[in-house]
């Protein structure tokens, strides 16, 4: 798909995607220093470069609808609208975060927005998701897998595709690929083409630049009313990239800097940024950009202040 | 009062809670159409559709999954692993989404699923179709483990599973399939529930699934060796029912525990670990019987070789008090747990 195909996007849309970004891009920042003063525990791993991906697709999505996110997961979380102060508070351990501190950043859970779950495990989510579209299909309902290029090589994505498709199920797989299965470059460990393994299952599918949000939420959206419809999955391919390493304890020097560089050129962001302010829209979008800069700050301050889960409560929901 | 045919208990606690409860589905390879490979669930798809009594393909990984996704958004998934063996493919799911779900999220997403499977050996299915993955999931909190030696056990310990919000592995012994029993004389079944099938006064046997069958057989023969047996089937391994096994052995305070899988690792030599922590003083001699630390084998006279039958039982227990009885107490050899 190329973007004259795209349906022109409304200023509104491109507003509200804009600040769901920014959101996404501030948060990590901002968990990056709370992990580097160690307040943040174990590991993190951040989406920064990727957010146009889970925007986009949440962006086609109903509060309803449901979305399994993976351990690279605080986009899809914040996109699907888990509450920007709990989840703060959550990655630092706090008893106010969404699961009261007992999640943390690669297991977060919060049913009341339909994220059923990040999964620590590399393709956990798509069947997650796989079986949330059993339960969909009798209510108008759409899931959402969220995956990275490296699980394609998992048995969950070949199982799933197969199961969605011979039952037609409304579940949308969205593969993050981002080059890179953890420290290994995808070409070096996967044969094939990863949207034409899907075909192979007679899956839809699409492929599109998953640094350009208007593209991405056109494909979803395509992809969303095929599920509602009852027409059956599709593998939504987007291709982006993470500027970061795996996680906190890589730097990703295996990286060519060359290729390092031209894919922060492609930042998601700044592109949009600059397409509002050719838009005439900088000053909305310089107001939503220091707002979400105000609303991350707060919920980090507060998680900061807030109180670890008291020990007794360790063996509660056992 | 009827028999009942094990076999029909599972279906009937299935069709029972289809019934009851609309968002309880049936999944598996070959439970639809066919009604199973040990004929459990029959008739299921003709009473409840193809909506709820689906085949899926042979997929263990996607059932599992699929079955967690479906159970957090509001279905009760009942699913059918086909062999205990296979459980090997789906525990990423079982282990890491499943019995998790409900802690990690602080009390507010359930996982409710009942992961049905066939289990044990003795049919001459070798290796890898007679094995009992129970203990691999043993050390798993968030899993409950279930698995009955009756019909009407079957039928209530089922129906209860079903009813769970959280996760229940219902494990079914092949060799048990075609039993039926009358009622049984004590109460309803419940999950967490040990139950004494037999009481007696000079030894405790604890066991499960055809274990208790075998241990049964066994206690009839040792009574004409005036040796008094009570048989306990635990019934459940999460939770665990350590008081109706302590309470036996403070009476008898001999025990032994039969378990058709290897002692390393098993739950027998837990349970044993756990008496010993709790009641050590009631404990006079206390040992395990269990399988040989390799896989299983084919051939008939190598099974039978391998398993602790009713012979086996009668025939340790009565070495054991021949040893005891010409030995004084705290000199004999391989006594777990003893004072």
């Amino acid at each position: 798909m190329t973007r004259s195909t795209a349906r022109a996007a409304t200023a509104d849309q491109d507003l509200e995607a804009y600040g769901a970004m920014i959101q996404i891009r501030l948060f990590e920042e901002e968990l990056q220093r709370q992990f580097l003063k160690g307040l943040v525990h174990g590991t993190v791993h951040l989406c920064i470069g990727q957010e146009a991906v889970p925007v986009g697709v949440c962006s086609c999505l109903r509060p309803t609808d449901v979305v399994a996110a993976t351990y690279r997961g605080h986009g899809a979380a914040l996109a699907k609208g888990v509450d920007v102060a709990a989840y703060a508070a959550e990655l630092l351990g706090r008893s106010t975060g969404t699961c009261a501190g007992r999640a943390g950043s690669m297991n977060v859970i919060e049913p009341d927005v339909g994220l059923i779950g990040s999964f620590g495990i590399v393709g956990g989510s798509i069947a997650a998701a796989t079986g949330a579209a059993l339960t969909l299909r009798h209510r108008d309902g759409v899931a959402v897998a969220f995956f990275g290029d490296g699980a394609t090589n998992q048995a969950y994505i070949h199982e799933c595709l197969n199961l969605a498709q011979v039952l037609r199920l409304p579940v949308v797989f969205v593969c993050e690929n981002n080059g890179y299965g953890e420290y290994t470059a995808l070409e070096q460990v996967t044969a094939g083409d990863l949207a034409g393994r899907a075909a192979a299952y007679g899956t839809a599918v699409a492929k599109v630049d998953g640094n350009d949000v208007a593209l991405v939420r056109e494909a979803a959206r395509v992809a969303v009313e095929q599920a509602r419809a009852g027409d059956g999955p599709t593998f939504l391919e987007c291709a982006t990239y993470r500027h970061l390493g795996h996680s906190r304890s890589d730097p990703g020097a295996y990286r060519p800097a060359e290729e390092v560089a031209k894919w922060i050129a492609r930042d998601p962001i700044p592109r949009l940024r600059k397409s509002l302010e050719e838009s005439g829209l900088e000053r909305e979008a310089q107001r939503i950009e220091e707002e979400e800069r105000e609303r991350v700050s707060a919920a980090f301050d507060a998680a900061v202040q807030a109180p670890y889960p008291e020990p007794g409560e360790v063996s509660e929901y056992a | 009062m009827s028999e009942l045919e094990f076999r029909d208990a599972i279906r009937q606690a299935i069709a029972e809670e289809m019934k009851r409860d609309d968002t309880v589905v049936l999944w598996g390879e070959d439970v639809a159409a066919a009604g199973g490979v040990f004929k459990a669930t029959p008739g299921l798809l003709e009473t409840f559709g193809a909506a709820r009594v689906m085949d899926t393909p042979i997929s263990e990984l996607a059932l599992a999954g699929g079955a967690f996704g479906a159970a957090v958004t509001g279905l009760r998934p009942v699913i059918e692993i086909m062999f205990g063996d296979f459980m090997a493919l789906p525990m990423d799911s079982v282990i890491n989404q499943a019995a998790k779900t409900w802690y990690l999220s602080n009390g507010r997403q359930r996982a409710p699923i009942v992961v049905r499977s066939a289990v044990g050996a003795g049919g001459r299915f070798g290796a890898i179709h007679s094995q009992n993955p129970a203990t691999w999931l043993w050390n798993v909190p968030g899993l409950k483990i279930v698995g009955p030696a009756f019909p009407h056990d079957a039928r209530d310990l089922l129906a209860a599973a079903i009813r769970d919000d959280n996760p229940v592995v219902f494990l079914e012994h092949k060799r048990l399939y075609s039993i039926k029993h009358r009622a049984p004389t004590w109460p309803r079944a419940n999950i967490g529930q040990a139950q004494i099938v037999r009481e007696g006064e000079d030894l405790t046997v604890v066991t499960w699934l055809k274990g208790v069958h075998d241990a049964l057989a066994a206690a009839e023969q040792l009574a004409a060796h005036e040796i008094s047996v009570e048989v306990i089937d635990v019934r459940s391994l999460r939770p665990l029912d350590l008081e109706t096994i302590i309470a036996s052995v403070s009476r008898t305070n001999r025990l032994l525990l039969v378990e058709e899988g290897p002692a390393l690792g098993g739950w027998a030599r837990g349970v044993l670990g756990a008496i010993a922590e709790h009641a050590l003083e009631s404990l006079d001699d206390a040992w395990v019987l269990a399988t040989a630390e390799h896989p299983i084998p084919y051939s008939p006279p190598l099974e039978d070789a391998f398993l602790p039958g009713a012979e086996r039982i009668a025939s340790v227990v009565l070495d054991r008090a021949g040893v005891a009885v010409a030995s004084s107490p705290g000199t004999v050899v391989e006594r777990g747990g003893v004072r």
